[in-house]
């Protein structure tokens, strides 16, 4: 099949130029640790209340792990659990949430944080918080009439 | 090798299977058009619907309307054109399976529609579980799938019809993009129609008590993706074959074309992992792999677009265009058939490159269902694919109805695309911006118990509606040229362009008319991306989740 000589010109840059963005793509998620949000663990929906740790909602200090907190967060239609939290500025969190009903999502507005909440499934982000500030949890995924009402805060203070 | 078309106008048994399509396809436009509106002005702010409709009942029925019954009614109705103007007009038999799949569509619509009104699936076009909606709604999706099957049957059997009347020759090019959209279509709808039939059917009816929340959301994107594939290729048909002729230019090259659209067909299946990727209970790994697949997809893009501006290039040196940029003055700026799809094209190319940030697993943690992704597919789905549909419907409409697109009623259409890129300048921009600072996607108005981010994003909201107005300003004029065109316009003939390729181009390669391999490739990519991460799905299922209606 004939191909004009600018036209694989300009595919071997267009492919060269994707090999180059996958690569980093790639590099940052599995050598500096980028991955999406994709833990395993699972749950039964309707005994989340009382599973480790979801019986116990709120941010923990722990010790002996890679971060120094875990914040645990239960989502239903329409609320978090809990509704408001305070995080120590520069405290490394592991982020843990789930739901007890529909697919939700928690998203913190301004951060990285993004996640699809599902039945059955544990969700899971580690991240920093190195900026002081109020930030809004909301629910990205529809989940029914309250939607738009359901959200949640992080203070992030010294 | 211009392959010679002895059906210069499509028959007019034909011709009123295809507008059938277009009456459906248009009244969900102008449906859907409106609950747009309705949208923007509830989420500024300054409006509330009246007589206690919900704003998610109204999403519902923009999303399916717009996004499942506008397009899939339009690009059937327009492939069974395409299909009879280059490989022949149907036989009875495909002229009468093309018309049970239009009934059993249709009908499926009406079904799905009714329990939208009764409030009995609020679920959105996605209908996610463990929502649960009425059991009519899920089977009146069924019949939409199956009767689109029905309806490219009939295209297949005529495009066969063709091959064996021609044999060793390759199809007629645009009969033979119409088939591959067509068999896209048929190997991803299994996904969702599994899905619909084994899960959500028979849990809303309470033969089963719960489902696999997980794999219902794997099957679905399995379809998802490659549905925005279906929407997008036959806009491709219209820019690699239509536009030539109207601008009167060849087809840059025919072997190019049908490979770029063979390369669509094996890459935009096994990648709806890219839709999963802030979700739970899939692997990276997994993940990572339906990206690269995902991003390969670019090279038939790249081609497209060199494909489209060499056309245009050589059809105004053919014009005595002089200089680097002389070319671009040749263009009929004034041919609404032109110019309409031609603002889609530049539309892609920020559509295009925000398709890529999407679908980059650290970027999309940013946009994951923020309002920038709705901003998004208002640029590829609802400006570069619609804009092009409009653009097909200025021909094809009077082509069908044995009436002229007046000077009028070109003008119009100018305006009309203008007044629909004005319009999608303010609101997709706006929505990009909104998201990018975090506000979530299929989301009334809210303050957020003010909250001082969600104050920040009002603004952007406000800007949406002035958009969403204008763009309702445009449906109004498309509805007006679709009437005229349709019922009122005069009496004439107006073509049915089909580009022919350039005389000295070399004979196009029978290895791309092989079914059997480009099939059977398709069918292993699609094994390789999903048989282990589904097995794992399975394998660690937890319980599943009965069904809920919170809405
Ligand atoms: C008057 C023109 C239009 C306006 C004002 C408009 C407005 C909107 C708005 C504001 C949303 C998002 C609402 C939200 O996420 O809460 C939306 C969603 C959507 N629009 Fe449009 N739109 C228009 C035309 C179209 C067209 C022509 C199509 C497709 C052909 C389309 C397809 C969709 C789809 C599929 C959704 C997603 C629904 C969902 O998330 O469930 N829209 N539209
Ligand atoms: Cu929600
Ligand atoms: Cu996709």
């Amino acid at each position: 099949m004939h191909m004009h000589k600018l036209e694989k010109i300009w595919l071997i840059f267009g492919l060269a130029a994707l090999i180059v963005f996958l690569s980093t793509i790639g590099v940052s998620a599995f050598y500096l640790g980028n991955k999406p949000p994709s833990c395993l663990t699972t749950v039964d929906p309707e005994k989340v209340d009382q599973t480790a740790p979801f019986n116990k909602p709120g941010l923990h200090k722990v010790e002996g792990k890679d971060w120094d907190y875990e914040l645990v967060f239960v989502a239903q239609a329409f609320a978090y659990t809990p509704t408001q939290v305070t995080v120590p500025l520069g405290a490394k969190v592991k982020v843990i949430a789930t739901t007890k009903d529909v697919v939700h999502g928690l998203e913190v507005a301004g951060t990285n944080i993004n996640m699809m909440l599902e039945p059955g499934y544990v969700s899971e982000y580690t991240t920093t918080f190195d900026k002081e500030g109020e930030y809004l949890i909301v629910c990205n995924e529809y989940c029914g009439t309250g939607h738009h009402l359901m959200s949640s805060k992080i203070e992030v203070k010294k | 090798m211009p392959s010679i078309n002895s059906t210069i106008k499509v028959d007019s048994r034909d011709a009123k299977l295809s507008m059938a399509h277009f009456y459906v396809a248009f009244a969900a436009l102008a449906i859907g058009g409106l609950m747009g509106l309705l949208q923007t002005l509830v989420r500024s702010g300054k409006f509330e619907l009246p007589g206690g409709i919900g704003y998610y009942q109204v999403l519902t029925v923009h999303g399916v309307l717009l996004g499942l019954v506008l397009t899939t009614f339009f690009i059937m109705g327009f492939q069974h054109a395409a299909v009879s103007r280059t490989a022949g007009t149907h036989s009875d038999k495909a002229r009468l399976t093309g018309w049970i799949g239009f009934w059993v569509m249709t009908l499926g619509t009406v079904m799905a529609a009714a329990m939208v009104l009764m409030n009995k699936a609020t679920v959105l076009y996605t209908f996610y579980a463990p929502l649960q909606a009425h059991w009519i709604f899920y089977l009146g999706l069924t019949f939409v799938v199956v009767g689109s099957w029905i309806d490219g049957i009939a295209q297949i059997m005529t495009y066969a019809k063709w091959k064996k009347n021609n044999p060793g020759k390759p199809g007629p090019l645009l009969s033979f993009m119409a088939v591959i959209n067509t068999v896209l279509w048929i190997i991803c709808t299994i996904g969702v129609a599994a899905e619909v039939l084994f899960q959500l059917l028979p849990w809303s009816l309470g033969l089963i008590d719960r489902v696999d929340v997980l794999v219902s959301r794997t099957l679905f994107w399995y379809f998802g993706h490659p549905l925005v594939y279906f929407w997008l290729l036959p806009a491709y048909m219209a820019w690699y074959v239509v536009i030539p002729k109207v601008i009167g230019g060849k087809i840059f090259s025919d072997s190019l074309a049908r490979l770029s659209f063979i390369l669509f067909l094996l890459f935009s299946i096994p990648v709806g992992f890219h839709h999963q990727l802030t979700e739970p209970g899939i692997d990276p790994a997994w993940k990572f792999i339906q990206v690269i697949l995902t991003f390969l997809v670019i090279i038939p893009s790249l081609m497209t677009a060199f494909a489209m501006f060499a056309t245009f290039e050589s059809a105004g040196r053919a014009k005595g265009a002089k200089g680097m940029f002389g070319w671009v003055k040749k263009l009929p700026w004034n041919d609404a058939r032109f110019t309409v799809p031609f603002i889609g094209m530049a539309a892609f190319i920020p559509a295009g490159a925000g398709g890529i940030i999407n679908a980059s697993n650290q970027m999309d943690q940013v946009v994951h269902n923020t309002i920038w992704i709705t901003g998004h597919f208002h640029l590829t789905l609802a400006t570069s694919v619609v804009l092009t549909f409009f653009g097909i419907s200025y021909w094809l409409i009077p082509h069908l109805t044995g009436r002229k697109l007046t000077k009028k009623m070109n003008k119009l259409a100018l305006i009309q695309a203008w007044v629909w890129f004005i319009g999608m300048a303010f609101m997709s921009g706006s929505m990009h911006a909104e998201g990018l600072l975090g506000a979530p996607r299929r989301s009334a108005f809210s303050t957020y118990m003010g909250a001082k981010q969600a104050a920040e994003w009002i603004p952007y909201q406000i800007a949406q509606a002035v958009g969403g107005t204008i763009l309702f300003i445009g449906i109004i004029l498309i509805l007006i040229i679709f009437i005229n065109l349709a019922f009122f316009a005069p009496k004439g003939e107006e073509e049915f362009p089909v580009g022919e390729q350039a005389e000295n181009a070399e004979a196009t390669p029978m290895v791309l008319e092989n079914w059997k391999l480009w099939i059977g490739i398709s069918i292993v990519l699609i094994l390789f991306a999903y048989t282990i991460p589904f097995i794992d799905m399975i394998q660690n299922a937890p319980i599943g989740s009965k069904g809920f209606k919170t809405w």
